[in-house]
């Protein structure tokens, strides 16, 4: 899908308050150049003398235009940015839905958590391509035709000449301008990077350095760096000029031709004495409606990097697809397994080859293996974010292919690494898993997860906010509220991936053992890459010394 | 809002010079425009009431075109200077924060990733500032009041109108503003929460596919994103309310005087000239001001990025001696370090030269902190550190770590080869600041340790084995903060840094902490090397660390308590 046909398709359903706001933008920058025109020709026809009576039309149209500029910009400040809201609003909801769909192995490209903020932010930038782009664009395409028919219809020289002057404006310097900030940005892009690897560096590195007295040669260092980033910009300065002098040339040329043209043609008796003035001055007006477009231009092409970007998701393939006809599943105990499994995220790159794992009813099993082998790929298999590229993943003997992921999804539970926190309460979070859940339940699954103590010494209890991705907790204490959540859905089936990473020994053991014993009778499987687990479990299965096959 | 931060002068000397750079093209501009009005009225004139043709004109059109020209180049310079003077600020105030957070050291705390940011990319919002808002801000002083002088002698109605319309934009703006902004700011807060709600949606995905919540979100966000475009809509209308005021006024100003010229030129009280000189440059006399509206966003995202250097090089340089690095007992006399309004570290402890102390506790207990204050990188809120009878603090902190070999939990790896990561250790310790112009000079100095020295003391830190099986060994580039190295070839790269240090004092911050039983023998073997001999601290968790000290000082809180 193309990015144009993703904005047309989002900005469909608020063409109605598109068009008004183009209509009342006209409206204005016509009014702007109105109040030029006829108080151009109001002041040559006075100069003649005239009864006053003849000027009151003049008069009247020159105050109108006066009041009307204001207000209808007014009118279209709001049209616009109404309008976009409301397209911002359909196109996050449908993006959502989608990434839903995808995530998180459609997504492969986007598995670090910046890149899906990012992806979040492009959404963003349509408020940018209709009211910084597209809205400007029309309104002095619109205004611009006009005032060309309008100095044309008197001086075809005049009209012309301030034709050209606006498509240099509006087509040649955005044009040249993008070329010069490209050949400015090829050159500073590496020196950039050097920069901020440099500067990283500083300052995480900063104990180090500072302890190894190492600080002021690497400052001498990042001091060339930065000494030849400003040369870069600074070299393209003399580009970032021309632009500007180009739109103040076309200004000039208009002003020029019209003059000259007028001066013919009045001598010539081709033109009235009282319009040189109008020909001559409204192309003033028409280019302070101009000189935006430039500007406009510059927001085009990140605006168009993001819905281009936001197209190539929409039209990703799903990794996943819910069957036509599913099979219903047999209520619990519950038996996972693993038949001579191949898996890849992306084509062709096989993480899991030949994996044979069975998780039976109640079972307590460990999967061991270095960073790498593979085995947080299990976890998506089982969890269907994944299908195997080979072999098949059964519940109970059925492939789960065949079975409603949303179903599946209510039995097997998955505890990632990183499982996320939103930035609300306890009790918010905790509700994810279970919306009707009462207080009390709330508290049960926290005391399971030997957190209700804790939460009890603060202030706002279960209402106490988290922070941005839990920040406000320490690592244990958002492992234990996520596994507390996990609780409190009731999987039949839990996954817990790493559950210990990033704790010291001490911590770590301690929520081993309370994760165990809050699972209770359920199947549970560790995915941990250390080695003391082995005491804990019925079973280990390291990934690296599974039984070898001979590859075809 | 300040339009201008005087900072930005104290700070940036460019800012000095690009200030007086735009005033000089401000005032050329400004005649420019007088100019071009002068010559139009004039021509057009001559045109139509003095029947003048193309070849009496020329003068004019020639001069018309000189002055075209002429803006032109301005207009060229303005661009060129902005862009040069921004690239000149941007620069002087990275080589001051980068100076200033070395200066300050890692006591600092806060945001170490806004820092980066700020330094790298948050300072390019100062380009926008430069090259679009200050030019105007100048243009909108300069401009209306070479118009006004110029109009003056002309016609003194059509002066006093402009006159007295123009200072009312500012004046009923600020009042619009002033009603508005705190009711706008409470606006803006929610609206960001609102935008946030939906990024945090999106980072949970996963999590919410689990619970099988995604659809319920997808209503969710629907409902948000109508609320936020309602909020949004109050927002605007009452903040697009300044412009409306600016619009109405400026071009009402300019009808009213359209017209007004227009009835005394009937009445025989004008001449066409004049009339047409006001009619061209009263709308120039607005212009400027109207336009430094529009570049508002780019004053105030400028500002805040200069307001965060700011507040960084703002922050207090912590006092240091001048005292030559002194040798003896290490005494922790009464220390104690606060943080969060509790004891981060309470330690008093002596350790004679050539001993092994270890200090135990649990996590948070202040064993690392304690390291910190024997660095310099933390000072005590409370007591002293002694080394040999001197306090540290009157020592000069670079001297003193130069007899210290520093082994931290999570050892930071440059980017570059293992070669320069091993050489940290050999840098030159006492480097003059260098001066700018000479900087080039000094960036071969970093590491030059000989080959067979590196190589040495890899061995002895039981790193040379895995280094030899890298593709390029000693050179093997290390990226992003040694991606792809794991914790215990991370620990030793560390460790081989202190033996080529060479150092009486040996510091250990958990060195096999995170390292699996069988790396953590290797990296024990290492360590028992490199305490021999010397002085040496153990932040320690593990029994065989601590079994290797002499001394051991539990820094557990007493009485023990909930974690």
């Amino acid at each position: 899908m193309s990015w144009l046909r993703l904005l047309r398709t989002a900005a469909s359903p608020a063409a109605g308050g598109l068009v008004l706001a183009v209509l009342a933008g006209t409206g204005a920058a016509g009014a702007a150049v109105g109040l030029m025109a006829v108080s151009a020709w109001l002041i040559s026809r006075a100069a003649l003398h005239p009864p006053v009576l003849h000027l009151m039309v003049a008069i009247v149209a020159v105050r109108a235009f006066g009041l009307g500029r204001g207000v209808l910009r007014y009118a279209e400040r709001l049209a616009g940015h109404d309008a976009a809201l409301r397209v911002l609003g359909r196109l996050r909801a449908r993006v959502f839905t989608r990434l839903a769909e995808l995530a998180p192995a459609g997504l492969a490209g986007y598995r670090h958590a910046d890149l899906a903020q990012r992806l979040a932010a492009d959404v963003d930038a349509v408020l940018d391509m209709l009211t910084r782009v597209l809205l400007p664009y029309a309104v002095a395409a619109l205004v611009g035709l006009g005032s060309v028919l309008l100095v044309g219809t008197y001086s075809p020289a005049a009209g012309l000449a301030l034709a050209g002057g606006l498509l240099l404006v509006g087509a040649v310097v955005p044009v040249l301008q993008s070329r010069a900030a490209r050949l400015a940005d090829g050159r500073r892009a590496p020196l950039r990077a050097e920069l901020a690897a440099g500067t990283v560096d500083l300052v995480h590195g900063l104990p180090d350095l500072l302890a190894y007295g190492a600080d002021s040669g690497r400052i001498a260092r990042l001091a060339e760096s930065d000494a030849k980033l400003r040369r870069a910009e600074q070299r393209s300065s003399a580009l970032a000029g021309v632009s500007a002098a180009i739109t103040a040339l076309a200004t000039g040329m208009c002003l020029l031709v019209g003059l000259a043209a007028g001066a013919v043609a009045v001598r010539s008796g081709a033109l009235s004495g009282e319009l040189l003035a109008v020909i001559v001055l409204t192309p003033l007006a028409v280019f302070e409606t101009a000189a935006v477009l430039p500007a406009a231009a510059q927001h085009f092409a990140a605006a168009r990097a993001s819905l281009r970007r936001l197209a190539d998701v929409l039209s990703a393939p799903a990794p996943v697809s819910a069957p036509q006809a599913p099979v219903n599943v047999p209520d619990g105990p519950h038996t996972l397994r693993l038949e001579a499994v191949d898996a890849a995220w992306t084509p062709g790159r096989t993480v899991l080859h030949d994996v044979d794992l069975e998780l039976r009813p109640g079972a307590r099993v460990a999967l061991v293996g270095p960073s790498g082998s593979g085995k947080s790929t299990v976890a998506a298999l089982l969890v269907r974010f994944l299908d195997p590229t080979a072999g098949r993943v059964t519940l109970d003997g059925i492939d789960l292919r065949r079975i409603d992921p949303e179903l599946l999804r209510q039995i097997v539970g998955y505890l990632p690494e990183d499982a996320y926190l939103f930035d609300t309460t306890i009790a918010a979070n905790l509700r994810i898993a279970r919306p009707d859940a009462t207080d009390d339940e709330l508290r049960a699954a926290l005391a399971e997860a030997r957190l209700l103590d804790w939460v009890g010494t603060l202030p706002d209890g279960l209402e106490t906010l988290v922070g941005e991705h839990g920040r406000e907790l320490s690592g244990g204490q958002r492992r234990r509220l996520a596994l507390a959540r996990a609780l409190l859905r009731g999987f039949q089936v839990l996954i817990l991936d790493e559950p210990t990473e990033h704790l010291d020994d001490e911590n770590a053991a301690a929520l081993l053992d309370d994760l165990l014993a809050a699972v209770g009778d359920r199947s549970v499987l560790v995915i941990t890459h250390r080695t003391d687990i082995a005491a804990r479990v019925d079973e280990v299965v390291d990934l690296n010394r599974l039984p070898a096959t001979v590859p075809v | 809002m300040k339009p201008l931060d005087p900072r930005l002068l104290r700070y940036a000397r460019g800012t000095r010079v690009y200030l007086a750079a735009t005033v000089a093209l401000g005032v050329v501009l400004a005649a420019l425009i007088v100019a071009q009005a002068t010559l139009l009225a004039h021509g057009i004139t001559a045109v139509f009431l003095d029947g003048a043709d193309v070849r009496t004109l020329t003068p004019t059109l020639i001069a018309l075109a000189t002055v075209v020209a002429g803006r032109a180049a301005v207009a060229w310079a303005q661009e060129t200077v902005a862009v040069r003077s921004s690239a000149a600020v941007k620069s002087e105030l990275r080589g001051r924060l980068l100076a200033h957070l070395v200066a300050v050291g890692p006591a600092r705390g806060g945001d170490t990733g806004a820092v980066t940011t700020l330094i790298t990319r948050g300072l390019d919002a100062l380009d926008a500032y430069f090259a679009r808002y200050l030019p105007q801000l100048v243009l909108a002083a300069l401009v209306p009041a070479v118009v006004l002088a110029r109009l003056l002698p002309a016609d003194l109605t059509a002066t006093m109108t402009i006159a007295l319309t123009l200072p009312l934009i500012p004046i009923f703006m600020a009042l619009v503003g002033l009603h508005t902004e705190a009711a706008n700011h409470r606006q803006f807060r929610l609206l960001s929460r609102l935008s946030h709600h939906f990024l945090d949606v999106v980072a949970g995905l996963t999590t919410l596919k689990v619970f099988g919540r995604a659809g319920a979100q997808a209503a969710t966000i629907r409902r948000i994103s109508a609320e936020q475009r309602r909020l949004t809509m109050r927002t605007l209308r009452v903040a697009f309310l300044s412009s409306l005021v600016l619009e109405l006024l400026a071009t009402l100003s300019v009808a009213l005087v359209a017209v007004g010229i227009g009835l005394r030129l009937v009445s025989g009280h004008l001449d066409l000239t004049t009339a047409l000189l006001v009619l061209i440059l009263a709308p120039e006399a607005y212009l400027p001001l109207r336009q430094v509206g529009a570049h508002y966003h780019a004053s105030a995202e400028g500002l805040a990025a200069a307001e965060e250097a700011f507040a960084i090089l703002e922050t207090p340089v912590p006092a240091r001696g001048a005292a030559p690095a002194p040798a003896g007992t290490i005494v922790f006399d009464d220390v104690v370090v606060r943080y969060r309004d509790r004891d981060a570290l309470h330690l008093s402890a002596t350790v004679e030269p050539g001993e092994i102390m270890a200090l135990t506790g649990p996590s948070g207990c202040g064993k690392s902190t304690a390291l910190d204050v024997l660095l310099g990188f933390v000072t005590p809120d409370h007591g002293r550190v002694t080394v040999g009878g001197v306090d540290l603090a009157s020592v000069d902190p670079a001297a003193w770590r130069s007899t210290i070999a520093w082994v931290p939990q999570r050892p930071y790896l440059f980017a570059g080869s293992i070669r320069d990561n091993i050489a940290l250790g050999r840098t030159p310790m006492h480097l003059p600041e260098p001066p700018t112009a000479f900087a080039h000079c000094f960036t071969g100095t970093v590491p030059d340790a000989p080959r067979p020295d590196v190589a040495a003391a890899a061995r002895l830190a039981g790193a040379a084995g895995f280094i030899a099986g890298l593709p390029d060994g000693y050179d093997a580039a290390l990226g992003d903060d040694g991606a792809g190295l794991s914790a215990g070839q991370r620990q030793r790269i560390a460790l081989a840094r202190a033996f080529l240090r060479d150092a009486p004092i040996v510091l250990l911050d958990e060195p096999t902490a995170n390292l699996d039983t069988e790396t953590a023998a290797d990296v024990m073997a290492a360590i028992r090397r490199l305490a021999h001999g010397r002085t040496v601290i153990i932040a320690a968790h593990r029994p065989e660390l601590i079994a290797l000290a002499d001394r051991i000082v539990d820094l557990a809180p007493q009485p023990v308590g909930a974690r």
